[in-house]
């Protein structure tokens, strides 16, 4: 199973980027093999709209199974219900701390987006 | 492009924003435009441009393109004539002609149609309008149906006819409106633009192709900065442009410095005077309540134009 987490740096000790759309990085945390890698999204970062429905894109291009995230957005979510990527909310603050949680089952999957979308 | 139906009092219309844009005869030869504008917002855009159209004696268009937030009808206090819906075409899609192909998600400069192997979703709000999706479907899946996003209201006011555009709540497209009530100017008129403040997308729809642009702005550090900008923007688009200071007194003297430094025409001073913001603040004319300013406009009008200042209609 293939989990993005949004962060805004390159390890499993990297705080969480409380953007989803304009994060600096994803990391890809695979269950199997309990391997990760890093997909840069400096270039949705400075996009000047659309940067939530592109990432979500992109993480439907990569085969996520699951996101965890601080923020999604309306725009964001409805692309990831799409493409049947599940969304979970956390307020864990490093990715390593968001998957414990995860694996330990203390989130429960977004059935909605958690903040206002932007107007552009 | 244009399709009307339902009574006279109410139309609707629908816009192709961006090939309106390529195709457009902005105002004509016999059509004379003054575009009031300025960097810094609050330097006196609308009270310049309000008692410039009523000031005139004979027949004159004012256009309220500050369409996020028009205020020339609190001035004029004209009788509403006329009321226009503006309509963007967004895209439908046909779920039963869809294959999925994502060829309009690949187009879509905005993401405002995004397919992941799937029947696309339509982000309404991020759509511009332009019409691509529906020509590169090889299916004829999608079709264009309208969004509201503005309105734009005609009003009669003695001999000034205001032509007000109003964007709807929520929806953050100004050009489309702004083009909209630049649409509605008949030919041979005198037109005064009331632009909005800065000089980003909105201004430039605004004051694109305008005859004479007159800039306010204000003798502060503030005002300096922001009618460099102004300025840029008036060369990049070449359009004939002059400087009217408002507030002189207050500030420093670095915006005349920096007008005769460049070369650029001061064509009116206003002082400062603190019955002016009084006049303003209670939606009264300055040429009505202190006549003695009516001179400034009825000068400033008439030398704009007839070309007294060296600053010509452009051709």
């Amino acid at each position: 199973m293939k989990i993005a987490l949004p962060t805004t740096e390159k390890d499993l000790d990297s705080p969480l980027d409380s953007r989803f759309g304009r994060t600096s990085y994803f990391l890809i945390y695979d269950t199997e093999g309990e391997i990760f890698r890093i997909v840069d999204n400096q270039q949705i970062l400075n996009s000047p709209q659309g940067a939530g429905i592109q990432a979500a894109e992109n993480l439907a291009r990569e085969k996520i199974d699951c996101l965890i995230t601080v923020h999604c957005g309306p725009k964001a979510y409805r692309v990831l219900s799409a493409a049947g990527i599940k969304v979970f909310h956390t307020d864990e603050s490093s990715v390593r701390m968001a998957l414990e949680a995860w694996k330990n089952g203390k989130l429960t999957e977004a059935d909605s987006a958690n903040v206002e979308g932007h107007w552009v | 492009m244009l399709k009307v139906t339902g009574c006279s009092e109410t139309v609707q219309e629908i816009c192709s924003p961006i090939s309106a844009l390529l195709q457009r005869d902005v105002n004509g030869a016999d059509t004379m435009m003054i575009a009031v504008a300025s960097g810094k917002g609050g330097t006196g855009k609308t009270t310049v441009a309000t008692n410039l159209a009523r000031v005139s004696e004979t027949e004159i268009y004012l256009l309220d393109c500050d369409v996020e937030e028009p205020n020339d009808h609190l001035f004029l206090k004209g009788e509403l004539k006329r009321e226009v819906k503006v309509n963007m075409p967004v895209p439908t899609v046909d779920t039963s002609l869809c294959n999925g192909c994502g060829e309009c998600s690949r187009l879509c400069a905005f993401h405002a149609i995004v397919s992941i192997g799937t029947h696309p979703l339509v982000f309404p709000e991020l759509c511009h309008g332009c019409g691509g999706c529906v020509k590169i479907c090889p299916t004829g899946a999608i079709s264009e149906s309208p969004r509201e996003i503005g309105t734009v209201s005609t009003y009669q006011a003695d001999h000034v006819v205001l032509i007000e555009g109003r964007l709807t709540v929520g929806v953050s497209l100004a050009p489309p409106v702004i083009r909209a009530v630049r649409d509605r100017i008949p030919p041979g008129k005198t037109v005064i633009l009331d632009a909005p403040p800065g000089t980003s997308c909105p201004v430039v729809a605004s004051v694109r192709d305008a005859d004479i642009l007159l800039l306010v702005t204000e003798p502060t550090p503030f005002g300096l900065n922001d009618l460099k900008l102004a300025i840029a923007m008036a060369r990049e688009l070449s359009v004939p442009h002059g400087v009217l200071i408002n507030r002189v007194g207050v500030g420093d003297s670095r915006v005349h410095d920096y007008c005769q430094g460049e070369g650029i025409s001061i064509l009116a001073e206003i002082p400062d005077d603190r019955r002016i913001a009084e006049t303003y603040s209670t939606g009264a004319m300055v040429i009505d309540t202190l006549p003695e300013y009516r001179a400034i406009f009825q000068t400033l009008l008439n030398d704009l134009l007839t070309g007294s200042f060296g600053i010509r209609k452009a051709t």
